[in-house]
């Protein structure tokens, strides 16, 4: 017990950790929010541009969301940041982690809202054209609004994972909370820094684990 | 940038041909730890489930709800914390406290416990989405309770846990590639190995081939059972 609260919950450790983690939550924050707004906007787009169907234009679209579904996340950060300066594109971490991000939840993203916009029967699409709204007007103002429904529960729980996946970031040695503790680990050779950051991870995450239950069963009936 | 550059550096064919052994050699390890942790996750999933449906219509037997309690910690918890975390905390924090686990079967434990977080939640769901009167039925017919779950309610419960459940264990198996992290041999770390080596990024290039050419059948798989079992 005393050797639990000594490695896992040591006080001073925390003390001389907690400057390190404060910085590193701020990047971790700073990406989570940047990366899931991107992500859910390419999302957005790429599922009303599919709604189009134009063939071709389909065919990358479903080319792009398999891959990235495919390809595990981790080897995606990797091939950012570490084979793209071969190309001549060389991006700083951050960025190389946004567009990381970006990319693979862009691809679960425009999944979710390709089954809304599905969910809604054609006839009101037909229905506002007949009116006299155009395509967007359509999309904007009658078609996604009753999206929500079926979008909200997959979307909580991707967004969810997407903030889980910005400490993939560590990888590439982004000064992100997962890798601040890292470092706080190595130096202060005790490693309450990792539980400091997974207890961190805990309570900003858990009230979304909870939404996205409650969501799901909400919205099931 | 032309295309030579591009075929120098991406698809380097002496190279991809050179380091290939060595990539496949860490695909296996991939897959042993991907199997391992699928089979025993799933079953512990499954395990935790009956005991919080037991525990919840154990009637009177209010003591036993103590142990709910625990178990949805166990759950939520896991569900939380990203999995590399976890995966860092039973690596490098555990010895500390004289648990120390090797790099593989620290892996396996991670995505076993994690996997096994979110399959008792789906397998949850879904055995309380059946009837009531199944089970009374069943108890009735002289099954006992463990009968009446296993051949009656979970066979019934399985088909409507599949979609969520086959995308979930895809998302595990897409995971085990953080193994890496912590010095697992497995496909990512060969790649990472031999780029270094060759100062090529062609391994790297050649490893994610393989995990899409992995992978790939599976997202479909999951996306046509969906379909197939929405109709």
């Amino acid at each position: 017990m005393e050797s639990i609260i000594y490695n896992f919950f040591n006080v001073e450790v925390m003390i001389r950790a907690r400057y390190l983690l404060w910085l590193g939550l701020q990047v971790t924050l700073k990406l989570a929010f940047l990366s899931l707004l991107l992500a859910i906007l390419v999302g957005l787009f790429l599922a009303v541009l599919r709604n189009l169907r134009i063939p071709l234009l389909n065919a990358l679209i479903i080319i792009y969301v398999d891959l990235f579904r495919a390809l595990p996340t981790i080897v995606l950060f990797m091939l950012v940041y570490f084979t793209w300066p071969y190309f001549g594109i060389s991006l700083p971490r951050y960025w190389s982690a946004v567009v990381a991000l970006t990319i693979n939840g862009g691809a679960y993203f425009e999944e979710i809202f390709r089954a809304g916009i599905e969910s809604i029967d054609k006839g009101q699409t037909e229905a506002s054209r007949a009116l006299g709204l155009s395509f967007t007007q359509t999309m904007f103002s009658v078609i996604l609004p009753q999206a929500v429904r079926v979008v909200l529960p997959p979307a909580t729980s991707n967004a969810l994972e997407l903030i889980k996946t910005t400490v993939l970031a560590s990888v590439i040695a982004l000064p992100e909370l997962m890798k601040q503790a890292q470092q706080a680990h190595g130096s202060l050779a005790n490693p309450t820094p990792l539980i400091m950051a997974a207890l961190i991870f805990l309570v900003l995450l858990w009230p979304l684990v909870r939404l996205t239950g409650y969501l799901e069963r909400r919205f099931a009936k | 940038m032309n295309f030579r550059d591009l075929f120098h550096y991406f698809f380097n064919f002496k190279f991809f041909i050179i380091t290939l052994p060595d990539l496949l050699r860490g695909l296996v390890v991939t897959v042993e730890i991907a199997a391992l942790s699928l089979t025993l996750g799933f079953v512990l999933g499954l395990v935790l489930a009956v005991i919080r449906v037991t525990l919840k219509h154990s009637g009177t037997a209010g003591v036993l709800r103590i142990l709910n309690f625990p178990l949805v910690v166990y759950i939520d918890v896991l569900r939380a914390i990203p999995p590399l975390v976890t995966l860092i905390v039973v690596y490098y924090a555990l010895p500390f406290i004289n648990i120390t686990i090797p790099r593989f079967w620290a892996a396996v434990l991670t995505f076993v416990v994690i996997l096994s977080a979110f399959a008792e939640e789906i397998f949850r769901a879904t055995i309380e989405a059946i009837d009531r009167g199944q089970i009374e039925a069943a108890r009735s017919l002289g099954l006992s309770y463990l009968q009446s779950m296993a051949y009656v309610v979970i066979p019934q419960a399985f088909k409507i846990a599949l979609p969520p459940l086959t995308s979930r264990m895809i998302a595990v198996t897409k995971d085990v590639s953080l193994a890496s992290v912590i010095g697992v041999a497995d496909l990512l770390k060969k790649a990472r190995a031999a780029q270094s080596l060759y100062a090529n990024p062609t391994p790297l290039f050649s490893a994610a081939l393989l995990f899409t050419l992995f992978f790939l059948p599976l997202v479909r798989l999951s996306m046509y059972i969906e379909k197939k079992l929405a109709e």
